[in-house]
């Protein structure tokens, strides 16, 4: 067989297979913390390679995801940046008891684009050198709460109150001291480290003690519990590699929860 | 259930930045729209297309522009960081820069629709009576173009009142600084507070169609004064 036609037949085949792939495959819709995102796109080829599933992300902060999923938006899973919001889908029916499991602890961050602003401590929150620090809307993002109880731990949330300027998620929040519009940010752990390394700035990372952990909770929608690409997924988030590479990525994974 | 007074703050801040953007822009836009009226430069074209931008673009553009030539790297940011005042995000000022910008085709179409109207006529025959440039256009060109004018102030005003995306990406949702209606509306949503958001929207709704339907009727009584 002469090369030109050994590569038609190739690509015909090719060309079938991905033309089958869909019969077998599912599209699953996912409601994706906005702390998550970076992860996910790494994330995402893998497992739609492995299984021939097609991922299809929302991303934005939990409490807004939440509040979607209340209002009858079509997920089928939600990765919450909390352990909270599951709870409450499942006391409204909305959510699969016993899905729930923590698939990640985030960590939280001072950052600032500025190299040596932030000399790895929070002196510079108590200092006159910024005039604006960038978080998450406490109210809907659980890393703005987290970012509030730690300026509370420390005592200075009544001076820096002033100062805050509240991104809609964590990634505005990144957004913004990313542009320098604000010297400083608390953003996740997991943001800075997906930055490209001479962007790094400085920062402080938080230590855990100093707000309560930000255990973030995967949970199965009631309308992915037929769904095999659903499980396939959860099961994939689950894994021995999957958690070796969060890990690496600037998340702490918890020894496997009782479920 | 009344207003908090986190929401009256909301209220008041967005009333303060609609007034603000209408006085600015009734100040450039007059001279901006009576040129585009009587002016026979080629550049006239293009200056009417940048005019009506805001019309098409997303706020997104202009909110993402606003953020990086503002932002300290910026050569707005870095202008103003040189005078000593900072970078403009997240300020009130911003916003006003950013709602003047995003309303200019409001305030600036309705006013040149009106000074063309008028035509040249008036204009000659005022010159014939020795009236100055300045006497014709106050004496003239401003009372004709009453209906234009008022026009211009109620959507100007009106459209700064529902501006939401640009002042999400700009504003970073400061209370009694950058927290408008909109985004207080917003807020009251995302975190299911639908009463508050409810009450805050209802107000948006009746204030909007109350000023249009004002509009109509007294553009309709002057038509009819005229006649």
């Amino acid at each position: 067989m002469n090369s030109s036609l050994r590569i038609l037949l190739r690509s015909l085949l090719g060309a079938l297979l991905v033309l089958a792939l869909p019969l077998r495959a599912e599209e699953l819709r996912l409601a994706v913390a906005s702390n998550f995102t970076a992860a996910f796109q790494q994330l995402a080829p893998r497992f739609e390679q492995a299984t021939g599933h097609r991922l299809k992300p929302s991303f934005g902060s939990t409490g807004k995801l939440y509040a979607q999923i209340r209002q009858g938006a079509p997920f089928e899973i939600l990765l919450a940046a909390d352990d909270q919001h599951g709870k409450l889908l499942i006391e409204s029916g909305l959510g699969v008891p016993g899905s729930e499991f923590i698939y990640a602890v985030g960590r939280l961050v001072l950052w600032s684009a500025q190299p040596e602003l932030v000399g790895g401590s929070h002196e510079i929150l108590a200092s006159e050198r910024f005039r604006r620090l960038a978080i998450a809307n406490p109210q809907t993002a659980p890393y703005g709460a987290a970012a509030i109880e730690t300026l509370e731990t420390l005592g200075l949330h009544e001076t820096l109150n002033s100062k805050l300027v509240r991104g809609e998620n964590i990634a505005q929040a990144l957004q913004f001291t990313y542009s320098g519009n604000a010297e400083l940010g608390f953003i996740a752990w997991a943001q800075l480290k997906a930055l490209p390394g001479k962007q790094q700035g400085s920062f402080w990372l938080v230590p855990e003690d100093l707000h309560e952990p930000i255990r973030q909770e995967a949970i199965l929608l009631r309308q992915g519990e037929d769904s095999q690409a659903a499980q396939a997924f959860l099961d994939f988030l689950q894994s021995p590699q999957t958690r070796a590479l969060l890990k690496e990525w600037g998340y702490d994974t918890p020894e496997a929860e009782p479920r | 259930m009344g207003l908090t007074e986190a929401d009256w703050q909301a209220v008041w801040l967005t009333l303060r930045l609609a007034t603000l953007t209408t006085l600015i822009l009734l100040v450039l836009a007059t001279p901006l729209a009576w040129w585009l009226a009587h002016t026979r430069s080629r550049l006239r074209h293009a200056i009417a297309a940048i005019v009506a931008l805001p019309l098409v673009l997303p706020p997104t553009v202009l909110g993402f522009y606003l953020l990086l030539l503002m932002g300290p790297n910026g050569p707005v940011g870095e202008l103003t960081q040189w005078l000593g005042i900072g970078t403009l995000a997240f300020t009130f000022t911003g916003l006003v820069i950013a709602s003047v910008l995003y309303s200019l085709p409001f305030a600036v179409q309705p006013l040149q629709n009106a000074f063309e109207s008028i035509g040249q006529r008036p204009f000659e025959v005022a010159a014939t009576l020795r009236a100055g440039p300045w006497d014709r256009f106050l004496s003239i060109a401003l009372p004709l173009a009453r209906p234009g004018l008022l026009t211009a102030c109620v959507l100007t005003f009106a459209h700064t009142i529902g501006e939401f995306g640009v002042i999400l990406m700009i504003g970073g949702n400061i209370p009694g600084e950058t927290k408008v209606l909109s985004i207080a509306i917003y807020d009251h949503v995302e975190t299911l507070e639908y009463g508050r958001a409810n009450l805050l929207a209802a107000g948006m709704l009746v204030f909007s169609f109350l000023v249009l339907l004002g509009v109509h009727l007294s553009n309709r009584r002057v038509r009819l004064y005229r006649l």
